[in-house]
């Protein structure tokens, strides 16, 4: 089987891209040993910063870096505006709905989305019914995948509205970029990013319970093992805040404050980056030790507000996913500007009738899965995999979504053996609050083996910079 | 401030500065067991120096014998135990780790990098003939770390808690250090006296500063003298438990005007104390009360700022 490949560079007929052009003729004029050097340097310059992620399922505080390559995506500022608007009004609606399911569940009573695909999904969350957040955001970061098929169209992949990570290494490769080849930036108008912390702190400060004039926000980070705590202590710098661990928030009277050498001071904002699951041993898990005992009351007291919002996961599930274009109609009233990746519901017997012949040539993902985990990826799998998948998937559809193999736009990319086209995504974040703010840019995932789809850093996944041309 | 940020930060201070201290320790005793003299003698001078440390049963534990050869390398590089040179600048750096948005991102890296050198040099660092090149290094990345900080920092409470965690273990050290040199000391010729205090000046980076002080030979009271209670010399007792008390100013809370107090005793008995309270025959007993007091307020300061507690607010 072959697809229409999109590489982001070069057209088919091997031409150079417009935008690219002005990169590619320096890129031609660097001498191979100069490039690597640079390489050499960024990696070391990686390891010095402690830029590193821990892994999962590795020795506890296994510190590895994140592969960054110095190609960078590169957008024109005309496909960014398309994006952007799309993104602004996939977000707005995505806010609006969690407003109605924990609300008044007009979409449900509407009939536009079953209301058994809501309310027996383990990530609604039945103590967030009747709540009135401030601004009523309740995804206040989000961190939407977006990826290019072979025909060059941009899709949305994923909706991550509960701990979305990564825009620190949009910020550092960033950083890295400027440092390593000062003179690109001369010849680029590259729309800056750097002033995404002051955006992410005046939109937590701007979503204060009662519209606090000066409200003490904090992170909230499960601790120094967890394998984003590097953009954690990242952000809570860059924005001032206090980089705080439940251990350090105690709640009174309804009340959350944080233990400090002059006594308790009151908590008003917690950008939290610990799971639902775990913030509240009394509310949720109970042996979870992360988290903070009555944040639950205090925040159905109306007293601290927690971005993002409790029970997200409603929004962002991946059975949930096919019905966002619904979304941006119903609440909205308009056409969806960006394209969902077409989705089976293995949970409807039609649909699962429809995948169950086609596993060899489709992606199967386990609707609550994240980070690349549980996935199949039918064209790269043998057929013990995919029997294997198969029976999972008898045991439990409603577990599992299918889409057809998409295959990413691609971007030149330096591996071992040179300059190679490598599969990429794309992260932008955008920032919900009294308003909605989207920094040009975002985070370029790229994956590193030859033909790999799966970009995540868990998999082995690298970053580049990516840059939005303002002109 | 948080607590648990400030306690971080307490003993990144203490374990930098302990680090040094170590490295300082390391050197006098290295130094005098190149001096001619019996291997009793030799091993005596370890097992004072372990034993005033506060390593010797850790020491005794992992290797049993004190020997000519394993004390060195084991204050420098033991594994597993924030005791050693290695586990102090290990202790350090993941204290720094867990604080790494409050510190400056200058003296994250500086640690980073102190810390990654460490555990990536080879075994030439590791071996006796390195030692001498291993403790100047030590000792020169805690001074730039000290450098970094204080050109960086905000002068705010954390500040204040890296400088009191630092003033803390430098006038323990301070104190152990000469206790070491007190214990092995045993009259002797004035030649060997001088070879005997002058390595202990000269690891205390004090050797220059007691010619120009005192103009004279190199005698144990003035020694004392010059490392106890002068306040111009950087790591006297005087000096570092006048900066742990103005530290202690600085974070003052309702809980720890008794800390305070008991810190403001040390630092007069030490600003008062006599040329006769550091003489050979009570600077012993100076010493031993110095140290029991340090303790007492290092528990205090634990209990007033950083263990947290639930207060009304």
């Amino acid at each position: 089987m072959s697809f229409p490949k999109f590489d982001e560079m070069r057209a088919a007929d091997g031409s150079v891209r417009e935008h690219y052009a002005a990169f590619q003729a320096w890129l031609a004029q660097q001498p191979a040993e100069h490039l690597a050097e640079k390489r050499r340097e960024a990696d070391l310059l990686f390891h010095r910063l402690g830029i590193t992620f821990a892994v999962y399922g590795e020795e506890q505080g296994t510190e590895r870096l994140i592969p960054f390559d110095i190609v960078p995506r590169i957008l024109p500022a005309a496909e960014w505006r398309e994006l952007e608007t799309g993104l602004r009004q996939r977000v707005r609606a995505l806010n609006a709905f969690l407003g109605d399911v924990y609300g008044e569940q007009a979409i449900l009573k509407a009939g536009r989305i079953p209301s058994e695909a809501i309310l027996t999904n383990a990530q609604y969350r039945p103590e967030m019914q009747g709540i009135r957040l401030p601004t009523d955001t309740y995804a206040h970061v989000a961190g939407v995948d977006i990826v290019r098929d072979g025909n060059g169209v941009l899709h949305v992949l994923e909706d991550n509205l509960r701990v979305p990570s990564g825009v620190s290494y949009m910020l550092e490769d960033r950083r890295m970029m400027m440092r390593l080849f000062p003179e690109l930036f001369s010849k680029h108008a590259v729309a800056p990013v750097e002033h995404y912390p002051e955006l992410l702190s005046a939109n937590l400060r701007s979503v204060a319970p009662g519209g606090l004039e000066d409200p003490t926000v904090v992170l909230l980070t499960p601790g120094r093992y967890n394998s984003a705590y590097f953009e954690h202590a990242f952000l809570a710098q860059q924005m001032g805040v206090e980089l705080v661990e439940g251990q350090d928030l105690f709640v009174r009277d309804d009340v959350v404050y944080m233990r400090t050498t002059r006594g308790p001071q009151r908590v008003d904002v917690i950008y939290r980056r610990i799971d639902d699951d775990y913030l509240d041993p009394l509310a949720f898990r109970p042996d979870s030790t992360l988290g903070v005992a009555g944040l639950m009351t205090a925040y159905r007291a109306g007293t601290v507000t927690i971005a993002n919002a409790v029970g997200t996961g409603i929004a962002d599930d991946k059975s949930i996913y096919p019905y966002v274009p619904d979304m941006i109609e119903f609440y909205l009233g308009e056409k969806p500007l960006l394209a969902n990746v077409p989705t089976w519901t293995l949970r409807d017997p039609e649909q699962l009738a429809e995948v169950l012949p086609r596993l060899h040539e489709l992606v199967v993902k386990e609707v609550h899965g994240a980070g690349g985990y549980g996935m199949l990826i039918g064209p790269a799998s043998t057929k013990a995999q995919i029997e294997d998948f198969r029976k999972k998937i008898l045991a439990h559809p409603e577990r599992y979504i299918a889409q057809p193999t998409l295959a990413l736009s691609t971007c030149p990319t330096f591996v071992e053996q040179g300059l190679a086209p490598r599969h990429i995504d794309l992260r932008p974040f955008v920032l919900s609050g009294r308003d909605i703010q989207v920094v040009p840019g975002g985070l370029t995932r790229v994956a590193l083996p030859e033909g790999s789809l799966v970009v995540n850093s868990s998999q082995g996944g690298g970053t580049k910079d990516t840059w939005v041309l303002e002109a | 401030m948080l607590s648990r940020t400030a306690d971080h930060i307490y003993w990144l201070g203490r374990y930098i500065e302990r680090a040094e201290t170590l490295a300082r320790a390391l050197d006098v005793q290295y130094q005098l067991s190149l001096l001619p003299q019996t291997p009793d003698s030799i091993r005596a001078g370890w097992l004072d120096t372990l034993d005033e440390l506060g390593l010797l049963p850790e020491y005794r534990k992992r290797h049993g014998e004190v020997t000519i050869d394993l004390p060195p390398l084991f204050i420098a590089h033991a594994t597993d135990t924030s005791m050693s040179i290695r586990g102090c600048l290990q202790a350090a750096r993941e204290n720094a780790r867990a604080v790494r948005g409050v510190i400056t991102s200058e003296m994250w890296e500086t640690l980073n990098a102190t810390w990654i050198e460490l555990r990536d040099s080879g075994s030439t660092h590791r071996s006796a003939a390195g030692m001498q090149h291993f403790i100047d290094w030590v000792k020169h990345r805690s001074q730039l770390l000290r450098g970094v900080w204080q050109g960086t920092m905000l002068r705010d409470e954390g500040y204040a808690f890296l400088r009191m965690g630092t003033a803390l273990e430098r006038a323990d050290g301070t104190a152990r250090i000469l206790g070491a040199r007190l214990a092995t000391s045993s009259g002797g010729t004035a030649i060997g006296g001088f070879y005997q205090w002058g390595v202990l000046l000269r690891a205390m980076s004090a050797f220059e500063n007691y010619r120009k002080l005192y103009r004279d030979l190199v005698l144990p009271d003035r020694v004392a003298e010059l490392l106890v209670l002068c306040e111009d010399e950087p790591r006297s007792l005087r000096r570092a438990v006048h900066d742990l008390y103005t530290g202690l100013g600085v974070v003052a809370n309702q809980r720890s005007r008794e800390t305070e107090r008991r810190a403001g005793a040390l630092d007069a008995t030490l600003q008062f104390g006599s040329t006769e309270s550091v003489s050979l025959e009570r600077l012993r007993a100076l010493l031993d009360d110095c140290v029991e007091r340090l303790k007492d307020i290092d528990r205090r300061i634990a209990r007033d700022f950083l263990v947290a507690i639930e207060y009304a607010a």
